[in-house]
């Protein structure tokens, strides 16, 4: 049965809102394109999800935000994200629109390009228009070609040839108004021998009512280049989130991927590295707490075509009340790729009898001359290990909570941004309901 | 309050199998006590019994501490009232590090508020590791993961000193430990040995029992205690097994749960 997306913008109004942005003709074409997509592609097929039964039509639509004129407009939880550590770059979107946007003189001066996804398709047509698009394509599902129809706001940030950013970059995305169509894009591209690391915050404030979020990244790590981008996502239960992240890896190139999946709402989200060039490296990192009746379905994939190509990519997730959590790893190595390694660990524990995990470690090998592994567990808390803490006089709560943060330590743990591995930490007491 | 640690009638079971039959046992402060008995006698079962495994399930009997009923706490209650148990496989914890472990069951003893400093902590914790000849590096790496056998043996005794306990139960400690391994945890033991404090050796050796000298020796057979007496029996068990108990007591079979 084909599920049908019913489309929240019809080509007319898309045209003029394009139009009425000063949007340049290409984007103005790609948009309308892309509607034309939605209305006939098949939703995602999500492994073992059925996603035409979660709320994906709340997308509201295309409102611009007031320019910031001061950090304390913010909502509380936006604005603590901003505090301190942004003197690399930080750029503000709410809801439809970017609000803020400022890059340091001295990484200005060395060419880097940090500011919204709007202005740069603008401003440099000639970097944005060869990738927009490119990694995940809009007529892949109605999804990405939705995406593709609306995105608005975004990040487009572009680290030139040798050039070294030590500073990370940083994005809040703010969403307070589920009116207002919230669908960001962020763009990276990382020229030949570069290093850049990028963090971005998905936070919503008093949403009032159901809303949509469909996302997309994309990734271009050029030869030699080292990308690390670290997201994490807390939108509140009345968001659902629908995110895409993808990276294309020339020779020698690296993504390391840092994901937080802490949102309270229905949340698919699918990372994927595609190692095109040989001694290319992907590490993916994911930690993840469910609660409430969430559902939850999280993709990592990694696609080997280079040759010594390597990825690792590790998902830790703790399920409590009714979350039910669908953890697929996908681990790819196409013909030709000799000498790859690809890894994967996906592990899930449970803290009550309600809650549910199933994880999927797939392995498709079309090389011979390749190593490979996976594991996977779902399990409850042990309770051996429980007895084992109690009995030094540890009460069960505080066993409990040793147990699950023992759980996510080791990718905690392994997250070089000492300011995000404390945010994650905090994020995840909340959301276990300490 | 000098401590008294009283077993009476003490019946368990494990999965709807009666394991220990009635076991009455006093002991008082300053006293150690070993209990010794071939394998698959109940031993091990009474140590868990004692500090209230999930798994085992008291049918009948009393066991109180300083005139506390024990079987009515909950387990972290046990240990707060002064109980310790050395478990003979200590559970292995990914991702919480000894020392993470060690502060968060000193500070369940001192409250809130009353937390012990970082500084006092990690003194207190590195001069009780340099006695129990433990590489420092141990405080930091994830609970019992990849210890061996004589590591874990060690950590518990380590976690016994920082404890402080009032009644302490040995499960088989001396079990997997080398000559050397066996003398330091004895001197731990031996270090510990106080007025206030009982400690109740479970062991089906008699060489841990060189080391540490107990004043009551008692055998397990069948899910009871057949026989007590002094260190002197010890001695004997050592030279001459323990065929010499089971024809004095008419048993065939020693273990538990056989003579169905």
């Amino acid at each position: 049965m084909t599920t049908q997306t019913i489309l929240p913008v019809n080509a007319e109004t898309l045209k003029s809102v394009s139009e009425g942005r000063q949007e340049p003709a290409w984007v103005t074409e790609s948009r309308l394109a892309s509607l034309e997509l939605a209305g006939r592609l098949e939703l995602p097929k999500l492994e073992k999800q059925r996603i035409d039964r979660w709320n994906i039509q709340s997308f509201g639509e295309y409102k611009k935000s007031q320019e910031l004129s001061s950090f304390e407009d913010l909502p509380e939880r936006a604005a603590q994200l901003v505090e301190g550590s942004r003197e690399g770059g930080l750029l503000i979107q709410r809801n439809s629109s970017t609000v803020y946007s400022k890059i340091s003189e001295e990484l200005a001066a060395q060419g880097v390009i940090f500011t919204d996804l709007e202005t740069a398709a603008k401003e440099y047509e000639d970097l944005v228009k060869p990738y927009l698009h490119q990694a995940i394509k809009a007529d892949e599902n109605a999804l990405s070609a939705l995406h593709a129809a609306t995105w608005n706001g975004g990040v487009f940030l572009y680290v030139p040839k040798n050039v070294e950013v030590e500073l990370p970059l940083q994005a809040v995305m703010l969403t307070d108004d589920a009116g207002a169509l919230f669908a960001p894009h962020v763009l990276i591209v990382a020229e030949a021998n570069s290093r850049v690391t990028y963090v971005d915050n998905y936070v919503s404030n008093d949403l009032g009512d159901a809303l949509t979020h469909n996302g997309a990244v994309e990734v271009f790590v050029k030869n030699g280049a080292k990308v690390r981008f670290a997201s994490v996502h807390q939108l509140s239960a009345q968001a659902t989130d629908i995110t895409f992240r993808r990276a294309v890896v020339e020779n020698d190139g690296s993504i390391e991927w840092i994901v937080g999946e802490m949102n309270d709402g229905d949340t698919a989200s699918d990372t994927m590295s595609i190692l095109n060039g040989s001694g290319s490296v992907s590490d993916a990192k994911i930690i993840a707490v469910g609660s409430g009746s969430q559902k939850i379905n999280y993709t990592t994939q990694a696609r080997h075509f280079g040759k010594n190509s390597a990825s690792q990519m590790i998902t830790r997730a703790v399920m409590r009340e009714e979350a039910q959590a669908i953890i697929n790893g996908v681990t790819k190595i196409e013909k030709g790729a000799s000498k790859s390694d690809g890894q994967q660990t996906e592990r899930v524990l449970m803290l009550s009898p309600k809650a549910r995990g199933d994880a999927n470690p797939i392995l498709l090998i079309d090389e011979d001359d390749v190593t490979a592994g996976h594991a996977a567990s779902v399990g409850q808390v042990n309770a051996e290990q429980i007895y084992y803490l109690m009995s030094r006089g540890i009460s069960k709560t505080t066993a409990e909570s040793l147990i699950i943060y023992g759980f996510l330590a080791p990718v905690i743990s392994e997250i070089p941004l000492e300011g995000l591995r404390d945010q994650l930490q905090s994020l995840v007491e909340r959301k276990l309901g300490q | 309050m000098s401590t008294k640690f009283v077993i009476e009638g003490l019946k368990a079971e494990i999965e709807g199998k009666e394991i220990l039959k009635g076991i009455n046992l006093e002991m008082n402060g300053g006293e150690i006590h070993a209990i010794m008995g071939p394998n698959g006698t109940g031993k091990s079962t009474l140590a868990s019994a004692l500090m209230g495994h999930p798994k085992y399930e008291v049918t009948g009997g009393s066991v109180t501490l300083n005139g506390e009923d024990v079987l009515d706490m909950e387990v972290d209650e046990r240990a707060l009232a002064g109980l310790f148990l050395a478990m003979q496989y200590p559970s292995e914890i990914a991702g919480v590090t000894n020392s993470d472990f060690l502060r968060s069951a000193i500070n369940a003893r001192r409250g809130e508020g009353n937390e012990i400093s970082l500084i006092k902590f990690i003194r207190q914790m590195e001069g009780k590791m340099k006695e129990l000849e433990m590489n420092p590096e141990f405080a930091h790496r994830y609970l019992n993961e990849g210890f061996s056998g004589g590591e874990k043996k060690r950590n518990e005794i380590l976690q016994m000193m920082l404890l402080d306990p009032k009644i302490v139960v040995l499960d088989e400690i001396d079990s997997g430990l080398d000559i050397d391994a066996l003398r330091i945890v004895a001197n731990g033991v031996n270090a510990m040995r106080a007025e206030d404090r009982g400690f109740l050796i479970i062991t089906h050796y008699q060489r841990l029992l060189n080391y540490i000298t107990p004043d009551f020796v008692h055998v397990m057979m069948q899910g009871r205690i057949v026989k007590s007496g002094g260190p002197e029996l010890a001695q004997r068990l050592e030279a001459e097994g323990y065929d010499w108990i089971k024809e004095e007591l008419g048993i065939t079979d020693e273990t538990v749960g056989q003579e169905a």
